[in-house]
């Protein structure tokens, strides 16, 4: 199954917990930093996303969209 | 409904289910205890009726926040240690500016005080009484009549402000009996409660609360706190006139002390006919009738202020009449009913001596 | 692609005040998420408490009405006692619910009041920076236990759903955490249960969630998710502290 997600960077404050325990190793924190300062998530599409929304799950901001094929 | 023998406390909790009050919440505190004991009995009767013996005083004010907030017509009663603890839940209506109708049958204080009528809460009840600048609407009954009265009027000026309003009553007027008469409800015409939390449908969601970080924003709903009750001052004061007229002195005292001094200037009226006292008898005690009081003083230059506590009403009569006038006080705390007879002695002690007829 | 996941309608597109990681804010999307599939945003009225959590009214798209300190499920009671058909629940922390709230908790709890209670244990006070709450585990160093908890003059932590379940109405109380994708899952689980009984009209509902604090605590949020793991599940037992069938 492939999927895609989609992250609202203004809303990530970076706690990491979508790195953490994306199954897939997907995700990752960024070098640039967001409006509020924060380093925050960014999606990594060459690695096989599933679309499983762990990461929405844990997602405290509700700064995810998950997509599925 | 006829006339009939009445306990004040009865008079208020039928005078409150005619007022369509389906709520209400309480904890035992003598001596008011017939007033939730009545509730109990007579919320039974009505549909959707809500009595609950709450766990504290504490409780019970915030289920009648959240039965007001529900929409409905709540009331809770208290003696002065269980006012205090009400402040809190007080001063979250206040500042929410949700309407309910709280009850002191106020008794001897500080402290746990005692069991006997007292006016000892008359600062707490007309300042506010919690935290935060606020004040309520505080209706000082004289009789089991006017218990009733109040209580239908009580209810009325709190919808129509959306502010909590305080009958402040005591002891004595709880626990007599007099003949009253409950009147049907005259439905007043009342802003429609587009405030109350009944589930968003069909409409944005709503949010009741008083917490206001915004330093601006809360100085904005402090100085509108303020606007709405002058309101009420300018539409809601009232208060009763007694042989003013005439008078060369004007006694001025609310509630039980009203009766006493009532009688008190009967008295001596009956001693000597020449003497001529008035009264002032406040019936609003928040918003206070500064006006007539300041008005008198253009004709009377001696004011008696008596009341059952060391002195808390007399302030006020001194501000309203800046400066004006001579004020006189006479006060019995800690409980004491003084008789007519001591009260009269004291006020021919105060008519002034020019005016004096000279018959003893 | 197929949208999967997106923002819950009862959760209002705006970013929350929280400090990262904080599992007030995964709570209220749990609920706000409930709202939306048990068609509940047009009937829920919510009574948050004092605390960071006041301002879930900024994020729930629900009627909601600020309570006291301490004061929520005696509101909760007064809307639910005129309202019975709407859906009242009240949203707490540790110290509102279990310090400075308790009569109001307990006496709402035995009277069997039908409302249900999202309860947020993170063993600490959050908004007035970290102080010792009635949950604070032993030896647990907050700004007012410098030196850690000490259980002999300070008690214990309480275990709110044991010391519930003593009561003959209360008919669901489970203890859960939002520290793991599994433990998410059983929270919402668990909220939803709590919202069944309530519609079902068994008795008083009540769900403790562990949630990390990880300013207060002065971890990062990954080792405040595994602190609750290793250590604070060993005070707070998970699971289903009581339920009577509905």
């Amino acid at each position: 199954m492939k999927g895609k997600i989609l992250i609202d960077k203004q809303f990530c404050k970076g706690c990491r917990y979508c790195v953490e325990f994306c199954p897939k190793g997907a995700i990752r924190l960024s070098t640039a930093l967001n409006s509020k300062g924060y380093s925050f998530a960014e999606f990594d599409e060459k690695k096989s996303c599933t679309g499983c929304a762990t990461c929405a799950l844990m997602c405290p901001e509700t700064a995810i969209e998950v997509y599925r094929e | 409904m006829n006339k009939q023998l009445m306990y004040g406390t009865y008079a208020i909790g039928e005078a409150a289910i005619q007022a369509g009050c389906t709520c209400y919440f309480g904890y035992p505190i003598t001596p008011q205890n017939e007033l939730p004991e009545y509730m109990s009995r007579r919320l039974l009767e009505v549909p959707g009726g809500v009595f609950i013996q709450a766990e504290s005083e504490l409780a019970a004010i915030n289920m009648v926040l959240g039965a007001s907030v529900a929409g409905a017509r709540v009331m809770t009663s208290s003696s002065s240690p269980g006012i205090s603890l009400k402040q809190e839940g007080i001063s979250f209506l206040a500042g929410s500016e949700l309407p309910a109708v709280i009850v002191n049958i106020v008794r001897g204080g500080p402290g746990l005080g005692n069991i006997a009528p007292a006016q000892s809460d008359y600062f707490q009840a007309t300042r506010g009484g919690g935290h935060g600048d606020y004040k309520t609407i505080v209706l000082a009954p004289a009789s089991v009549q006017e218990m009733a009265d109040l209580t239908f009027l009580a209810f009325d000026l709190s919808d129509q402000y959306r502010m909590p309003a305080l009958i402040l009553g005591d002891g004595m007027l709880g626990q007599i009996m007099e003949p009253v008469v409950i009147p049907a409800r005259k439905k007043k015409k009342l802003p429609e409660k587009d405030y109350i939390l009944t589930g968003a449908r069909g409409r944005p969601a709503r949010l009741v609360k008083s917490l206001i970080l915004d330093t601006r924003q809360m100085e904005d709903h402090n100085w509108k706190l303020v606007r709405k009750f002058q309101r009420v001052k300018q539409n809601e004061t009232r208060w009763e006139s007694f042989l003013l007229e005439d008078a060369e002195m004007v006694v001025i005292a609310y509630g039980t002390a009203a009766r006493i001094a009532k009688g008190s200037i009967n008295r001596l009226k009956k001693e000597d006919p020449d003497i001529k006292i008035g009264m002032i008898r406040p019936i609003t005690l928040s918003p206070f009738p500064e006006k007539i009081i300041r008005e008198t003083a253009g004709k009377v230059s001696d004011f008696f202020v008596f009341e059952m506590s060391t002195g808390q009403m007399v302030e006020d009569v001194k501000l309203s009449l800046e400066g004006r006038g001579t004020v006189h006080f006479y006060g019995r705390p800690g409980g004491v009913s003084p008789t007519p007879a001591e009260v009269a002695r004291i006020m021919a002690r105060h008519y002034p001596q020019s005016k004096s007829t000279g018959k003893k | 692609m197929k949208k999967v996941y997106s923002r819950p309608k009862s959760l209002k597109k705006v970013p929350m005040h929280y400090c990262p990681g904080c599992g007030h804010s995964i709570i209220h999307r749990l609920i706000a998420e409930l709202l939306d599939e048990m068609s509940l945003r047009e009937t829920a009225i919510c009574v948050p408490p004092a605390g960071c959590a006041v301002l879930a009214y900024n994020y729930l798209d629900i009627d909601m009405v600020e309570a006291p300190h301490g004061r929520a499920t005696a509101v909760a009671t007064g809307i639910k006692r005129v309202r019975p058909d709407n859906m009242v629940f009240s949203y707490q922390g540790d110290g509102d619910l279990a310090a400075i709230g308790t009569a109001e908790t307990l006496h709402t709890a035995n009277r069997g009041e039908l409302i249900s209670v999202i309860f947020v244990n993170n063993a600490i006070y959050g908004m007035t920076g970290g102080q010792m709450a009635p949950t604070t585990l032993a030896g647990q160093i907050t700004t007012t236990s410098p030196s850690g908890r000490n259980t002999k003059t300070e008690g214990p932590p309480i275990r709110v759903c044991e010391l519930l379940s003593t009561l003959e109405n209360t008919t669901y109380l489970e203890r859960v955490a939002v520290n793991s994708p599994a433990n998410i899952k059983k929270t919402k689980k668990a909220i939803k249960k709590a919202f069944q009984h309530q519609q079902k009209k068994t008795g008083f509902s009540l769900v403790e969630i562990l949630s990390s604090c990880p300013t207060n605590w002065k971890m990062d949020p990954l080792k405040s998710c595994r602190w609750i793991d290793e250590i604070m599940v060993k005070e707070f037992p998970l699971g289903v502290i009581k339920e009577v069938k509905c």
